[in-house]
C-alpha cells in the first residue's frame, strides 16, 4: 500500500527524493524551540475556530431588539453584529465553546509569539544570515496584535466600542494626516457608518489572516533553507545535529499540536472569557469602569495613561494631539527598535558581522542581553501601568500616586536593570553556573579511616 | 499474546505507527559527511575568545532501537482514554450541549492524544540523532553571472536615458492612479469635524426621553442628558450633567449664567480618546478629600466640573467642553447655546474649528 502510493507519486512527480529529504530533515532539540511552534499551532486553531464563527457572524450596525434565549437582554436594542455573537454564544450548539476557544487561542497566540521573540533576541538567533526571517517574525507579531484587536472589535459590545473609540482618537491624533486617515477608515466621524463593520470583518477574516499565513509560509521556508539554529552543546557552526523529521520529530510535534489544541479547548470550555452579555451592547455615551482590553493591547493603554496632557499647538493648529504619544509614537518606537535591532546591535558592537548558526546563551553576550532585558522591562512596565486602576481597587494606593510612580519607574528602572543584568551575565559566564541549578561544588564526608571521601562531585559539570 | 503485545498492535493500528521499529538500513555513514573545513573558507567559523567553548567536534549520530514495551502500553492507554473523551464529546453534544462538559471532553481528549503522540515520538519509535550541514550561501561567481544576465537586458538599447525616464514617469503616474480610489473610502475632513445637535433652546432629556428639570438632581448627583429628538449615537449629543452647590462653582466670569441652580453640563465624550465620561467623584468630607471631578474610565483623564471642565489630571489635552444651560418653561433644562469649545478627541484642526456662538 505504502509502496504503491510512493511509486505512483514518484513516477508522476519525482516525489521520492524530496520525500526522502523531508523525512530525514534534521530538527535540533531544545525546549525553547517549541515556542514558535506553539504560536503556529495557535494560528491553526484560530483559523479552524474562526471559520466556524464566520458562519454566524453578521457585520452590521443595523439596530434590532434582541429576542434570543438570554433573558436579561431580551428586548434590548442592539446592533445585528452584537446580536449575532449573542446567538453564537447562547443558541448555537457548542457555539460558546468555539467562541471562547477562539478568544483564548488569540491570547495564547500572541503570548507564544512574544516569548519566541524574546528567545530570538536573547540568543542572537536574528543575526546574519537570519535577519530576513527575524523581520518576517516581527511583522507577524504586529499583524497578530492588529488582528486580535479587530477580532474583539467586531463584536460591538461595550468593550469593543470603547476600544474602537480609543483607536479612532489615536488615528485622529496622527500629526497632519490623522483626521483624514480616521475619516477614511471609519467612513466619516466615529462611530462610523454601516460600511465600517464589514471593513473590519474582511480585514479580520481574510486579509490579515492571509497575510499572516503567507508570511508564516515564508518564515518556515526560510528555516528549512537555512536549517534551524542550535546551541553549541549539540552541533557546530557547520553541522546541525538533531532529531529527524520522521519518525521522532513528527510524532512529538503532532503531540505538541494536539496538546496546544487541547489546552485551548479546556480554557475555552472551562474558563470564561469576554462575557459580552455582561458588558452589553455599545453606544458612544456608554462606558464602564475597570474596562481592560485583551492583554496584548495593555501596553498601549498603559502608555496612553502615563503620558502627561501634552498637546503641541502652533498658531491654533494642533500639530500633535495627546493620544499620539502613547497610542502611536510608543508602539512606533517599540516596533521601530525591533525592526532596527539587528542593525543597531551591529552598530553598537553588541554583535559582529559574521554569519552565525550557533546560538548564544544569554550570558555569552552580557551587554546585548542587558539591553534586551532592559528594553523588555521598559515595555512591560508601561504594560503594568495599564492596570493601575485595578491596583487602585485592590490596594487603595492613590491612582495619581501610581501614575507618578510608573512614570519614574519606566524611565529609571530599565537603566538599573541594564547594569544588574550585565553583571549577572558576566558572573554566570565566569563561573559557568546555571542560574536555576547553580550549585556545582562537591560534597565530601569524613570516612572511618579519618580521610575525606567525595560523595557527590559536580565540580566538573557545566550547566 | 500478552496484553502488552495486544496493545502495541492497537497502538500501531490507531496511531499509524506500523513498521516504525523496523530499520531497513544504516544511514549513519551517509549522513555524517561534513565538507572539509580547510578546503572551504567560511566566514561563519573563525576563532575568537568568545567561541573557544564552541567545539568543532560534533557528537556522532546516535541510533537507539531499544524497545520500550511499557511506553507502548502507556501510549495505547492514553489513546484509548482520548477516544473515550471524544466519544464523550459526541454524547454530551447530543444530550446536553453544556459548554463546560463539551470543552472538558474535547480538550481532555486532545491533550491525551497529544501526550500519546509525543510519548510515542520519544519512547516508542527509534531515537535518532542525525547531522546535516548548514549551507554557507554566497557564491561570488554565481552572483556575477546573475548580474551579467541582468545587465544583458540593456545590450543594444541606444536611448537608455529616455526610456528609463519614460518608465519612471509611467510608474509614478500609475502609482498615483492606483492609490486614488483610497480617497473613496470616506468623506473629506471638513473645517468642523464634530457637528453637534445642540443650539439655544434645545431641551435636555434623559436616556428614556424624559425631560430633565431643575428638580431632577440634588447637589452631588449626576445624569446623562441628550438633546430632545436627536440621535443618541452621535458623539455630539450626550452630556454629563452634574449638580453642585452654587457656592462650589468657580466658573469663569463669562460663564456665570451657564449653570442655573448649580446644574453644569459638559460633553460626555472625553477630549482625550473619545470614551464616555461615566465617573463622578464628589467629596463627602470636604476637609480631607479633593474637590468634585468628572473622570473618564479609559485613561482616567480628570476634569473639574466646577471650573469649566479644566483638566485636573491625566492625559487629556483640552478641557471638557461645557454646554451653557438655562431653565425653560416648566423648570425643564435647555441649552442656552452651543458648546463653548469643540467637542471630541483632538485632531489637527480641532482648535481651528469656528466655535459655536453660545448665549
Amino acid at each position: 500500500m505504502i509502496r504503491r502510493t510512493i511509486g505512483a507519486l514518484d513516477e508522476r512527480l519525482g516525489a521520492a527524493s524530496p520525500l526522502k529529504r523531508t523525512l530525514r530533515y534534521v530538527f535540533p532539540d531544545h525546549w525553547t524551540f517549541m515556542l514558535g511552534e506553539i504560536a503556529m499551532y495557535c494560528f491553526a486553531i484560530l483559523v479552524i475556530t474562526g471559520i466556524f464563527l464566520t458562519f454566524w457572524y453578521v457585520p452590521s450596525d443595523a439596530k434590532l431588539h434582541y429576542a434570543g434565549s438570554y433573558v436579561p437582554l431580551q428586548g434590548t436594542s442592539m446592533s445585528e453584529s452584537f446580536a449575532s455573537v449573542m446567538h453564537i454564544s447562547f443558541d448555537v450548539p457548542a457555539g460558546l465553546l468555539i467562541r471562547q476557544t477562539h478568544h483564548w487561542a488569540a491570547d495564547v497566540f500572541i503570548v507564544a509569539i512574544v516569548l519566541h521573540l524574546v528567545r530570538i533576541l536573547l540568543t542572537g538567533a536574528y543575526r546574519k544570515p537570519r535577519e530576513l526571517n527575524y523581520w518576517l517574525g516581527v511583522t507577524m507579531l504586529g499583524l497578530a496584535i492588529l488582528e486580535g484587536f479587530l477580532g474583539y472589535s467586531l463584536v460591538d459590545d461595550l468593550l469593543s466600542g470603547m476600544g474602537l473609540a480609543i483607536a479612532y482618537a489615536v488615528a485622529m491624533s496622527i500629526p497632519f494626516v490623522g483626521g483624514q486617515f480616521a475619516f477614511l477608515v471609519w467612513n466619516g466621524e466615529f462611530p462610523g457608518t454601516s460600511s465600517f463593520l464589514p471593513r473590519l470583518e474582511i480585514l479580520h477574516v481574510f486579509l490579515i489572516p492571509m497575510a499572516i499565513a503567507t508570511l508564516l509560509a515564508l518564515h518556515l521556508a526560510q528555516v528549512v533553507r537555512q536549517h534551524h539554529t542550535q546551541f553549541p552543546e549539540e552541533g557546530s557552526e557547520r553541522v546541525v545535529r538533531g532529531t529527524p523529521a520522521w519518525p521522532g520529530y513528527a510524532l512529538r510535534s503532532v503531540g505538541l499540536f494536539l496538546v496546544v489544541a487541547g489546552v485551548l479547548f479546556l480554557l475555552g470550555g472551562l474558563v470564561q472569557i469576554n462575557p459580552i452579555w455582561e458588558w452589553g451592547p455599545y453606544a458612544p455615551y456608554l462606558s464602564t469602569n475597570g474596562a481592560q482590553p485583551d492583554w496584548y493591547v495593555g501596553w498601549l493603554i498603559g502608555a496612553l495613561r502615563l503620558m502627561p496632557p501634552l498637546e503641541i499647538v502652533i498658531g491654533g493648529y494642533t500639530v500633535v494631539p495627546s493620544p499620539f504619544w502613547g497610542g502611536a509614537l510608543f508602539p512606533g518606537i517599540v516596533f521601530g527598535a525591533l525592526y532596527a535591532w539587528p542593525a543597531l546591535a551591529r552598530r553598537f558592537h553588541l554583535d559582529d558581522r559574521r554569519k552565525h548558526n550557533l546560538l548564544d546563551r544569554p550570558r555569552d553576550n552580557p551587554r546585548r542581553t542587558a539591553v534586551v532585558v532592559a528594553f523588555l522591562v521598559w515595555v512591560f512596565t508601561v504594560f503594568a501601568a495599564g492596570a493601575t486602576d485595578r491596583f487602585y481597587f485592590r490596594s487603595f494606593i492613590s491612582y495619581e500616586g501610581q501614575v507618578w510612580f510608573f512614570r519614574a519607574f519606566a524611565l529609571l528602572v530599565p537603566l538599573l536593570v541594564y547594569f544588574v543584568t550585565k553583571r549577572v551575565c558576566e558572573e554566570l559566564r565566569a563561573r559557568e553556573e546555571h542560574p536555576l541549578r547553580s550549585w556545582n561544588g562537591s560534597l565530601i564526608e569524613r570516612n572511618q579511616a579519618r580521610g575525606f571521601e567525595k560523595i557527590v562531585d559536580r565540580s566538573d559539570q557545566s550547566n | 499474546m500478552t496484553p502488552g503485545g495486544l496493545f502495541s498492535r492497537v497502538v500501531a493500528a490507531l496511531g499509524g505507527l506500523s513498521g516504525l521499529r523496523r530499520r531497513r538500513y544504516d544511514r549513519q555513514a551517509e549522513l555524517h559527511q561534513v565538507s572539509d573545513p580547510a578546503g572551504k573558507k567560511s566566514d561563519a567559523v573563525r576563532a575568537s575568545d568568545e567561541e573557544t567553548r564552541r567545539r568543532e567536534f560534533v557528537p556522532p549520530p546516535e541510533l537507539d532501537e531499544t524497545p520500550d514495551p511499557r511506553a507502548e502500553l502507556v501510549v495505547a492507554l492514553l489513546l484509548i482514554a482520548a477516544s473515550v473523551a471524544f466519544v464523550g464529546f459526541v454524547v454530551f453534544y447530543v444530550v446536553s450541549e453544556d459548554t463546560q462538559l463539551l470543552g472538558l471532553c474535547i480538550g481532555l481528549g486532545l491533550v491525551l492524544a497529544g501526550v500519546a503522540s509525543a510519548l510515542a515520538g520519544k519512547r516508542v519509535v527509534i531515537q535518532e540523532k542525525l547531522t546535516d550541514e548548514y549551507k554557507d550561501y554566497g557564491d561570488r561567481e554565481e552572483q556575477i553571472q546573475v548580474e551579467d544576465h541582468l545587465v544583458e537586458g540593456k545590450v543594444g538599447v541606444t536611448r537608455r536615458k529616455l526610456l528609463f525616464s519614460s518608465l519612471a514617469a509611467v510608474g509614478a503616474a500609475l502609482g498615483a492612479a492606483a492609490v486614488m480610489p483610497i480617497a473613496s473610502l470616506g468623506p473629506r475632513v471638513g473645517e468642523k469635524v464634530y457637528e453637534t445637535p445642540w443650539s439655544a433652546g434645545k431641551k435636555v432629556v434623559d436616556e428614556t426621553g424624559k425631560p430633565i428639570t431643575v428638580e431632577t438632581l440634588s447637589a452631588g448627583e449626576f445624569i446623562t442628558g441628550f438633546p430632545a429628538g436627536a440621535s443618541k449615537d452621535d458623539i455630539g449629543s450626550p452630556l454629563v450633567i452634574v449638580r453642585l452647590e452654587t457656592d462650589e462653582l468657580e466658573l469663569p466670569a463669562d460663564r456665570a449664567e451657564s449653570a442655573p441652580g448649580g446644574y453644569v453640563a459638559y460633553s460626555k465624550i472625553c477630549t482625550h480618546a473619545g470614551c464616555a465620561i461615566s465617573l463622578f467623584r464628589y467629596p463627602t468630607f470636604d476637609e480631607t478629600q479633593p474637590g468634585p471631578a468628572l473622570v473618564c474610565p479609559c485613561h482616567y483623564s480628570t476634569f473639574n466640573p466646577a471650573d469649566g471642565g479644566k483638566v485636573l489630571f491625566g492625559p487629556a489635552g483640552r478641557p471638557l467642553p461645557q454646554l451653557p444651560l438655562r431653565v425653560g418653561s416648566g423648570g425643564v433644562l435647555e441649552a442656552a447655546g452651543g458648546f463653548y469649545e469643540p467637542i471630541g478627541p483632538s485632531y489637527g484642526g480641532i482648535r481651528e474649528a469656528p466655535g459655536e456662538q453660545p448665549l
